[in-house]
């Protein structure tokens, strides 16, 4: 029932433990892992779309910059000659034959129409003198205006192209210059620009229709595309960029920009899987962190937990064991009292005892009895009274003088005589376990002044732990003082047997108070903690050597006052 | 040479019995008391007691009680502490405070007489000079 209460105890202690471990730990990581996240995404968006901004704003320049150009270049042709000049194929021929020379195969034909749409003059691959374009898109438009730079287109050729035109009033009537620029050459403005793996750019004219080929082979759909129109018109000239969902459920990125005074669209299209993946790749990192940090943290908190309650535990167990041991003293300490009581007792009666045969002993000295035969008998039985009378005294005065409490006062002693007299004294318990105490006293020690009782605990204490040691094999102590050769001025008293040994991880706790390998109630585990406190006091000190299997020597200095 | 006149506190009956018997048997003069109250009265009637043997350990006054008791009342009468081994410590304090000597039970006979009689002598030599330096006085009281 305890054990189990004990258990359960033991079970909740770690799980709290592992708990607040893992909460402490885990908190603080995930709301860094979290803000700082947050943080990078929120700067890596603005990062994108300022990079995609400024690409779009770039190349919208770029290709303005370059109809203008063209544009120019007739303007200047149609300002520079007179209608009956520039009437002519042979000087159209040259015109385009320079700029061929200077722009590469951009130009592709040069012409002159009517206000009628009738081509008057050409100079060209094509052939397309008199060709009627009275009836063409370009034409209406282009008629009305300046200069016009047409969407790409077909065409009378069927091969997509794109018109730039000049209106000219000359000789009373209206005219225009028109050159044919070579889509393939302006495809290459749009189609190069490429952004990360998935970017391309294309322009859209109104109708949401295709003016460049876009890198991707992709068929935009046109109600989409019109919501740009709008869009842009109300950004005023900015860079839009707008997240969007296409037909194939991707979701990409656009940034729109207006090209030609707004008639066409530039447009970066990128997938919003490709735009951020840095962003994706640092989510990926920082989870992985996370779990593998969070692996560790679960693992620590488990190990630590698990060891902590552990030595918990252990020390739990040593406090009950310890608390046990106080009481055993406690009850040793008692039982002494009593035994000193008793022993105390006894002796009346003994001495009434040895008095009363005394008494006889008187009385059968008288005449009447000197002549009875038994006399003999009877001196003999009272010398026996005696005798026993005093072995009872001795027994008491043992027993007293060891359960009373230790006398400290100091006298001057010959060590010799306080080991006899414990040996005598273990003598008999050391013949019931087998054990020989053999000694070697050095017979000039000088005289010391220490506690007698103290130091009579000092050996006894270590007699009675090597004969315990000794219970169940028998075998030798060897108790030997000398006046030692290592430390200067102090006598040595050796206690060695030749017993089972001290394993080595005990041998450094022998003298710490309650440490005892005898079963609880057998020993107080403060035998040797006593004697290490006693030899302090007197300014000795007191070591332990031990070989398993070979026995153990307790060596005991105690220093020779002058 | 004169036997000391000896007294014999013990709360054991038995005990104060058979040595008044041995010691009566040896030619000394005994009386006996089995407590502290009982001796003190029989010490106030009887002023020619020369050793008390007291018994350390009595109930009622016990014997560093009896012993301070007897020496402020009768200061020159020796007192002998008896003792079992448990209070030796009260022995050696009874002496000092003016004990003429301690023994442990059960005690040899002869040793308890020896001791008596070397109570006895300190005692006479102790009134013997206090009789010289009355007399001393009284001379010179007198004025010869």
């Amino acid at each position: 029932m305890i054990k189990d209460k004990h258990k359960k105890y033991y079970q909740s202690l770690t799980r709290n433990m592992i708990l607040s471990a893992i909460i402490v730990s885990f908190t603080p990581m995930l709301l860094v892992i979290c803000i700082l996240l947050h943080q990078f995404r929120v700067s890596y968006h603005e990062k994108t779309y300022a990079h995609l901004s400024e690409l779009v704003q770039k190349h919208k320049q770029n290709i303005d910059a370059f109809l203008n150009e063209k544009l120019a270049n007739i303007r200047f042709l149609a300002i520079n000659n007179s209608f009956e000049t520039i009437n002519n194929n042979d000087f159209l021929q040259e015109k385009l034959f320079n700029l061929r020379r200077d722009y590469g195969n951009l130009f592709v034909d040069l012409g002159v129409v009517d206000e009628n749409g009738i081509q008057l003059a050409y100079a060209g691959p094509y052939g397309l003198e008199k060709a009627d374009y009275a009836d063409a898109g370009w034409f209406k438009k282009a008629r009305q205006v300046d200069s016009f730079i047409s969407d790409v287109f077909l065409g009378l050729r069927g091969y997509p192209h794109f018109i730039v035109a000049v209106k000219q009033n000359g000789s009373g009537r209206g005219y225009l210059i028109r050159a044919t620029i070579d889509f393939m050459a302006f495809n290459s403005l749009v189609q190069n620009l490429r952004v990360g793996k998935t970017g391309y750019a294309f322009i859209l004219n109104r109708e949401g229709k295709f003016q460049t080929n876009p890198a991707m082979d992709y068929q935009p759909n046109h109600s989409g595309y019109e919501f740009f129109w709008t869009a842009v018109e109300k950004t005023k000239n900015k860079i839009l960029i707008t997240r969007w969902k296409d037909d194939a459920g991707i979701e990409n990125l656009y940034a729109v920009g207006s090209l030609k005074s707004g008639q066409w669209l530039l447009i970066v299209k990128q997938e919003a899987a490709d735009a951020f993946s840095d962003l994706k790749r640092m989510l990926n990192i920082a989870v992985l962190i996370f779990m593998i940090g969070g692996v560790a943290i679960i693992f620590m908190a488990f190990y630590t937990s698990k060891r902590m309650v552990k030595r918990i535990r252990r020390a739990d167990k040593d406090k009950e064991n310890m608390n046990q041991q106080i009481i055993e003293t406690g009850k040793m300490a008692s039982i002494g009292e009593l035994a000193a009581g008793i022993a105390h007792e006894i002796n009346n009666p003994v001495a009434i005892m040895v008095e009363e045969a005394g008494w006889i002993g008187d009385l059968l000295e008288e005449e009447e009895f000197g002549q009875s035969n038994n006399l003999e008998e009877f001196n003999r039985a009272l010398v026996q009274i005696n005798t026993q009378g005093k072995r009872c005294k001795e027994i008491t005065h043992k027993l007293l003088s060891f359960a009373r409490k230790t006398d400290s006062t100091l006298k001057d002693v010959q060590l010799n005589d306080i080991v006899n007299e414990i040996v005598s004294l273990s003598a008999q318990m050391a013949k019931y376990n087998k054990v020989i105490i053999e000694t070697r006293l050095q017979k000039t020690l000088p005289y010391i002044t220490i506690s007698p009782s103290e130091m009579q605990q000092v050996i006894l204490n270590l007699i009675n732990n090597a004969l315990d040691s000794m219970e169940k094999t028998g075998g030798t102590i060897r108790i030997s003082t000398k006046i030692s050769e290592v430390e200067e001025e102090h006598i040595v008293v050796i206690v060695e047997d030749d017993g089972p040994g001290i394993p080595e991880a005990n041998l450094l706790r022998i003298f710490d108070p309650f440490f005892t390998t005898k079963p609880v109630g057998k020993g107080t585990g403060l035998g040797l903690s006593i004697c290490y406190g006693i030899i302090n006091k007197m300014g000795g000190k007191i070591d332990v050597q031990s070989v398993i299997g070979e026995g153990t020597r307790f060596r005991i200095w105690i220093p020779i006052q002058k | 040479m004169t036997t000391p006149y000896l007294m014999l506190i013990d709360d054991e009956v038995p005990f104060v019995e058979t040595m008044s018997k041995r010691l009566d048997k040896r030619g000394l003069k005994v009386i006996s008391a089995n407590s502290a109250e009982e001796a003190l009265i029989k010490l106030d009637k009887d002023r020619h007691v020369d050793v008390i043997v007291l018994d350390v350990k009595m109930p009622g006054m016990d014997g560093i009680e009896t012993l301070q008791e007897i020496k402020k009342r009768h200061p020159l009468k020796e007192v002998i502490m008896l003792t079992g081994h448990a209070t030796v410590e009260t022995a050696i304090e009874g002496m000092k405070l003016g004990a003429f000597d301690y023994l442990m039970k059960p005690c040899d006979l002869d040793i308890l007489i020896s001791k008596a009689n070397e109570a006895l002598k300190k005692k006479q030599s102790h009134e013997s000079k206090i009789d010289k330096a009355r007399i001393d006085k009284l001379v010179l009281t007198r004025g010869y």
